[in-house]
C-alpha cells in the first residue's frame, strides 16, 4: 500500500546541525526500510529532537541530506510533510479547544472537509480513548490525556512515516499498552515508524532496530537482540542472608571456572557472576557449590542483559551500572 | 517482516486491542477532498479554518477583545472628558470632535501586544511545529490570526464610535467619507496586526513582548497628533510627528468627517498628503512585516 519498492522510508546521510558555533548532530546516518519500526535511545541532549526535527522538515540540515518518503527534506518539504505525522516531544494542542475541536481544525486543515473532519475526529477520538472527554477544553485534561490526544492528531492524515518523539512519557501503563497496540496496528498496515524514546523496555517491544545516538552521532545500529549479545551473556545474581557467608559465596561461584571473577557487593550483600556458558547445568552447579558451603540466599536469580546495560555501556556511564551489580 | 506485531498481548491490553486493531485503511471511510479541490479554495478553507480557531479562543477568553476596547475607552475618558479643558484645539472644533479619531487609532496600536503574544505562545506551546508538520502554506496560519484579530479591532471599533457619538463626536461630510474614514483605520488596524505577528515570531519572551507593546502603544500615539495638534508639540518633535504613519492616519479621517482643525497636521507635503503618507508608510509597514512574518515562521523554532 505504501513504497513497494526496497528504498527506505527514511534515509538520513551524514546528518549535521549547528548551532551558533554548538553541534548538536555530529554526523547521523540511518536507513529505515518501509514498514518497521526503527526505535532511537540517547541521554539527553544526544541529539534525538533535533533528528527528528530535520527528517520532519521542521529544520533544516547544517550538512548532509535526508529522504522521507521518497522525498528530499530540504527542496520537496511540502511532499514530505504530505505523508508524515509528527507527534513533538511536548505535546502541541490548543488548550483553549476541546479535544473534539483540536481534532477537526486538524482534520479540516489536511482536506477532509466539513463533514469528513467530524467523522475523522469522532473515530480516532474513540480509538484513543478520549470520547468522554471529547468536549471538555484542554486546558482540563491530565497530562496523559493530552499527549494522547495530541498522538491522535498525527494520524489524522494517514501518514505513511510517523515520527514520535518520547511518545509515551508521562503515559500511565494502561495508556502506553493503547499507544503500543496502535503502534503495532499501524505498522502492520505498512506504516513506517521512528520513535524516540527514555524507556528501553519500549524500545525492545517496539523496534524492529535500535538506533543508539549519543552527542550527536549514531553509536550503535541493530536489532535489540544484536545489541544485548554485544553486552554479554546472562549473569547469576545471589543475594546473601548474612553478611558473613560473603567470602564463602564469591569462593563457591569461582569455582564455576567463568572467565571473570565473581563480583561481591557487600552494601546490599549480592555476588554476582557471569555465566559464560549459561543453561540449566551451570545454574544447578552454582546452587550445589553454594549449598556446600552452607551459604544462605534470599534470592537468587539469573539475569539477561537488558537495553540498559546496552545503553549504560554504549553511552559511557557504564561504570556505575558495573559497580552496582 | 516485523516481529512486533505478534508480541504477546497481555490481558489487560487486550481489550484495547480488540477496539483499535481494525485495518486503518478500512477504518477510514472518511472521504478527502485533498486534489479534487482547487489550490485556491484550499488554501482559502485553511485560512478560515485557522482563523475559526482564534475564534474560538475569543469566546472563550474574551481578554483580547476587552483589553483592545478598553484601552481606547479609557483614554477617551480621559484625554476627552477629564482634560478637555486644558486641551486646546486650534481652529474652532469641538474637542470631542477633533480626539475621535485620535481614539480610534488605538485600537489597532493597543492590539499589537496581544497579536504578538498569541503568536509566541503558538510556539512555545508546539502549535507552530505541529501547523509547520502539515501540508498547509505557512502564510495560511498568519492570515486566519490575522482575520480573527481584525474582526476583533472591527468590534471595538465600533464600541469607540459608539461611545464617541453618545459624548457628541459627530462626523460631518456624509455617509461615504465616514465609511471611507473607517475604511482607512481598518487598514491601519490591519498593519498594525501584522506589525504584532512580527514580534511575536522575531521575540519569543513574553514579557518583553507585553513591554514592546506598551512602548508601542505609547510612543507611537503620543508622537502624532492624536490628542494635540502637531504645532502643540515641541518644535524638534514637529517632524518626527508629522511623518508618523499614525499622524497620516489621524488626519486622513479627520478630513474624511470634518473634524480637521486647520493646522493639526502642522504644514508642509505630510501635512498637504495625509491620504498619500498614509497609504506609502503602511503598504511599506505591512510588506515588511509580512515577508519578515512568514519568513520568521518558518524558521521558528519551538522550544
Ligand atoms: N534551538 C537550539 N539552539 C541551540 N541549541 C540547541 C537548540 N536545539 C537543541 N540544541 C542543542 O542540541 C543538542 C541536542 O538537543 P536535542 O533536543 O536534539 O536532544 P535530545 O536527544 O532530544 O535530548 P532530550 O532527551 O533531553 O530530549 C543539545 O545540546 C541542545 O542544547
Ligand atoms: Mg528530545
Amino acid at each position: 500500500m505504501t513504497v513497494a519498492s526496497s528504498d527506505p522510508a527514511i534515509l538520513a546521510e551524514g546528518l549535521q546541525k549547528q548551532y551558533r558555533g554548538h553541534t548538536a548532530l555530529h554526523r547521523v546516518d540511518l536507513a529505515v526500510p518501509a514498514g518497521t519500526v526503527l526505535g532511537v535511545l540517547g541521554p539527553n541532549g544526544a541529539g534525538k529532537t533535533t533528528t527528528v526535527r530535520i527528517l520532519a522538515t521542521l529544520v533544516e540540515p547544517s550538512a548532509g541530506r535526508a529522504v522521507v518518503a521518497g522525498h528530499d527534506v530540504v527542496r520537496e518539504g511540502k511532499e514530505v510533510r504530505r505523508r508524515i505525522g509528527l507527534a513533538g516531544q511536548y505535546a502541541a494542542v490548543d488548550e483553549l479547544l476541546t479535544g473534539r475541536e483540536n481534532m477537526v481544525l486538524l482534520a479540516k486543515l489536511l482536506r477532509y472537509g466539513r463533514r469528513g473532519a467530524a467523522l475523522r475526529a469522532a473515530e480516532l477520538l474513540e480509538r484513543f480513548e478520549l470520547t468522554d472527554a471529547a468536549d471538555r477544553t484542554v486546558g482540563t485534561y491530565s497530562g496523559g490525556m493530552r499527549r494522547r490526544l495530541d498522538l491522535a492528531t498525527c494520524v489524522i492524515g494517514d501518514p505513511q512515516v510517523l515520527f514520535l518523539d518520547e511518545p509515551s512519557t508521562g503515559l500511565d501503563p494502561t495508556s502506553r499498552s493503547v499507544l503500543w497496540d496502535v503502534v503495532r496496528d499501524l505498522v502492520a498496515n505498512g506504516v513506517t515508524i521512528l520513535l524516540t524514546t527514555q524507556y528501553l523496555e519500549e524500545a525492545d517491544a517496539l523496534a524492529d532496530r535500535i538506533a543508539v545516538i549519543d552527542a550527536g552521532r549514531v553509536i550503535a545500529e541493530d536489532t535489540p537482540a544484536a545489541l544485548k549479545r554485544m553486552v554479554g551473556s546472562e549473569r547469576l545474581e545471589v543475594t546473601l542472608a548474612r553478611p558473613e557467608s560473603l567470602a564463602d559465596a564469591v569462593a563457591a561461584l569461582a569455582t564455576l571456572g567463568s572467565a571473570q571473577e565473581p563480583v561481591a557487593d557487600p552494601a546490599t550483600l549480592r555476588v554476582s557472576v557471569q555465566l559464560d556458558r549459561g543453561g540449566l547445568d551451570e545454574v544447578a552447579r552454582a546452587a550445589v557449590a553454594l549449598r556446600e558451603k552452607g551459604v544462605d540466599t534470599v534470592d537468587f536469580e539469573v539475569c539477561k542483559p537488558t537495553l540498559d546495560d546496552v545503553f549504560f555501556q554504549l553511552t559511557g556511564t557504564g561504570q556505575k551500572k558495573e559497580s552496582r551489580r | 517482516m516485523t516481529s512486533t506485531t505478534d508480541a504477546a498481548v497481555s490481558p489487560t491490553t487486550a481489550e484495547a486491542t480488540a477496539s483499535t486493531a481494525a485495518d486503518p485503511a478500512a477504518s477510514t471511510p472518511v472521504p478527502r477532498s485533498a486534489e479534487s479541490r482547487g489550490a485556491l479554495l484550499g488554501y482559502l478553507g485553511d485560512t478560515l479554518a485557522l482563523a475559526g480557531r482564534h475564534l474560538i479562543h475569543l469566546r472563550r477568553s474574551p481578554g483580547r477583545l476587552v483589553l483592545v476596547t478598553m484601552t481606547p475607552l479609557v483614554m477617551l475618558v480621559a484625554v476627552g472628558y477629564l482634560f478637555r479643558n486644558s486641551m486646546n484645539v486650534p481652529g474652532g472644533v469641538p474637542y470631542e470632535d477633533f480626539i475621535l479619531a485620535g481614539i480610534a487609532v488605538q485600537v489597532g496600536l493597543s492590539g499589537v501586544g496581544p497579536t504578538a503574544i498569541g503568536v509566541a505562545l503558538d510556539l512555545r506551546h508546539g502549535l507552530v511545529d505541529r501547523f509547520r508538520s502539515l501540508p498547509i502554506a505557512p502564510s495560511a496560519v498568519l492570515i486566519g490570526r490575522t482575520l480573527a484579530d481584525l474582526f476583533v479591532g472591527a468590534v471595538s471599533l465600533t464600541a469607540v464610535s459608539l461611545v464617541g457619538l453618545a459624548v457628541g463626536w459627530r462626523p460631518h461630510e456624509g455617509v461615504l467619507r465616514t465609511a471611507a474614514g473607517f475604511a482607512v483605520l481598518l487598514a491601519f488596524i490591519y498593519t498594525m496586526l501584522w506589525l504584532g505577528i512580527l514580534l511575536g515570531t522575531t521575540q519569543k519572551n513574553v514579557e518583553a513582548i507585553d513591554g514592546t507593546g506598551a512602548l508601542v502603544l505609547v510612543v507611537f500615539s503620543f508622537l502624532s497628533n492624536a490628542y494635540v495638534g502637531v504645532n502643540g508639540l515641541p518644535e524638534w518633535l514637529r517632524p518626527v510627528a508629522q511623518w508618523n504613519p499614525v499622524t497620516a492616519v489621524i488626519t486622513t479621517c479627520r478630513r474624511l468627517w470634518g473634524n480637521d482643525p486647520s493646522g493639526a497636521a502642522g504644514s508642509g507635503f505630510a501635512a498637504d498628503h495625509p491620504g498619500v503618507v498614509a497609504a506609502i508608510t503602511l503598504t511599506a509597514i505591512l510588506v515588511i512585516a509580512v515577508a519578515g512574518s512568514v519568513r520568521g515562521f518558518e524558521k521558528a523554532i519551538g522550544r
